[in-house]
């Protein structure tokens, strides 16, 4: 259970009890509850951002949050460019970075 | 005081005429309705092409415009600095390849023919096709090499190219639209008048694109040209196996083709983002830019019998987009004999990126009448295979 997370007891929907979960993120254990995706899991355990970019090395996370811009992407249990965003997380997801250097460019 | 030259279209091959003639010493206003660089030119690959053109003067054209693009990069990346972004143009080859065994034969023999044209078309084994795109499927039953084939990013080559025009003195007004003609009391042409005001100028350059029908006829002179819309896909950045841009043998015949009804072949490539673009797709639908599953699908399944190791990669985007479409599949480079004052740079078809270079010093040497590099005479409104489908003006 996270700071994120809204306490069951609090939630005016009545969920059912929640179920604890466990993923690695380039081995690292994550604590999230059933029905989050990746993204949440990963946000939830305190960490923003999971990826760099290409030319300048920023780091990404998540940006829209809705599956539209791929900036969130990660490989899951081998599975790449997965969007963390949209993906339901399953207790025992290995989940990994993504990095992709730039084609080298022809003369 | 009036411009020069009003140019209408802030696209590739608007931006580039505007740049050729402000260089010279003209000026130039450039007026779009939309931003810079928002239709076609945006919504393209970015090809630099020789290989997909057969003998004939669009061919010429394009080798004519494969010898301006390396020192054009070079001067833009020069006057505009390192905070420029680049243009990405990169002379990476084309490698066209036939997926059938009855596909074979067709495309060796066009390769012959280009050849006898001046083109580096290279018939080559697969053991040296998967030398050269180690990812292509072994089956393929042809595969020609065309050393020449470049890319550029077309949308900053654009704003290069706008960038540059500015800083020799042209003016570029966005957001305002061309909705008729200024005329003299004698009728002859003056300027423009937009949603904003009127630009009085010596010669009206129309670089419209597939919108050029609409706003030759606003003017009162109508140049057939009409939207062939086509659909591009885009996969999420993955590892660097795609050197070359890629294409089925199929892609001359659709280029080359007048029928309306859906056209498609493969053409792949990777960016220097690190994307794919898998197109290609050819319809004359009028400008419904919605998408179809069912072309993006065939697109996609061409694609896999060139690279079958696509089948595990995402799509992240899809877009569509229109090409200025003549009906005798020439470009129209220079002024219009129907009408003083009136000149077009308009109808590259799905070639507008990699010919825009060579259509603005064709309209740049016309205007000012230095000699031209080659015989401009195919694409200028007086030639026969165009005078079927010209209106007479107003």
């Amino acid at each position: 259970m996270t700071a994120r997370l809204l306490p069951p007891d609090d939630d005016p929907i009545r969920p059912a009890a929640p179920r604890a979960i466990r993923i690695a993120i380039d081995g690292e254990p994550a604590e999230g509850v059933a029905g989050q995706t990746i993204a949440g899991v990963v946000l939830g355990s305190g960490r923003l951002n999971w990826r760099r970019t290409s030319v300048a090395g920023s780091p990404r996370g998540l940006f829209c949050g809705i599956g539209v811009c791929f900036d969130c992407i990660v490989t899951v249990n081998g599975e790449r460019d997965v969007r963390a965003c949209q993906r339901r997380a399953t207790d025992g997801d290995v989940v990994e970075t993504q990095h992709d250097v730039l084609p080298e460019v022809a003369e | 005081m009036p411009a020069d030259v009003v140019i209408v279209g802030a696209g590739i091959v608007g931006a580039a005429c505007a740049r050729a003639l402000a260089q010279s010493g003209l000026s130039v206003t450039i007026v779009d309705r939309g931003a810079a660089s928002s239709g076609t030119s945006a919504h393209g690959e970015g090809n630099l092409l020789v290989s997909d053109k057969g003998p004939g003067p669009e061919l010429d054209l394009a080798r004519y415009a494969s010898t301006l693009w390396p020192t054009c990069a070079e001067e833009l990346a020069d006057e505009l600095g390192p905070e420029f972004p680049s243009i990405e143009y990169e002379r990476k080859g084309g490698i066209v390849a036939a997926t059938l065994p009855e596909g074979a034969e067709p495309l060796l023999s066009f390769a012959e023919s280009q050849r006898d044209a001046g083109v580096d078309a290279r018939p080559i084994g697969i053991d040296d096709a998967l030398e050269l795109e180690p990812d292509l499927n072994p089956a393929l039953t042809a595969v020609v090499h065309y050393p020449e084939d470049a890319q550029v990013q077309p949308v900053i080559a654009t704003d290069a190219l706008l960038a540059s025009a500015r800083r020799h003195g042209a003016t570029v007004r966005l957001g305002e639209e061309v909705v008729g003609a200024l005329r003299g009391a004698d009728g002859r042409l003056t300027g423009v008048r937009t949603t904003r005001g009127d630009v009085a100028a010596g010669a009206v350059l129309v670089a419209a694109g597939p919108w050029t029908g609409d706003v030759t006829r606003a003017l009162g002179t109508p140049l057939p040209v009409l939207p062939r819309r086509g659909m591009v896909l885009v996969t999420t950045r993955m590892p660097h196996r795609i050197r070359h841009k890629v294409y089925d043998g199929d892609y001359f015949a659709a280029t080359q083709s007048a029928d309306a009804a859906l056209q498609t072949s493969a053409v792949v490539e990777s960016t220097a983002g690190g994307t794919v673009l898998i197109g290609s797709s050819r319809e004359q639908v009028g400008f419904d830019a919605r998408l179809r599953v069912d072309v993006l699908r065939e697109v996609a399944g061409k694609a896999l019998r060139l690279f079958p190791f696509l089948t595990g990669m995402s799509v992240m985007r899809s877009y569509a987009g229109f090409r200025p479409y003549m009906p005798d599949h020439l470009p129209v480079i220079g002024p219009d004999h129907r009408d003083p004052g009136l000149w077009h740079a308009s109808g590259h078809e799905g070639a507008g990126i990699g010919l825009s270079l060579a259509t603005a010093r064709f309209i740049a040497d016309r205007m000012l009448g230095t000699p031209l590099a080659m015989d401009d005479a195919p694409f200028l409104t007086t030639r026969d295979s165009l005078r079927p489908y010209l209106e007479v003006a107003r």
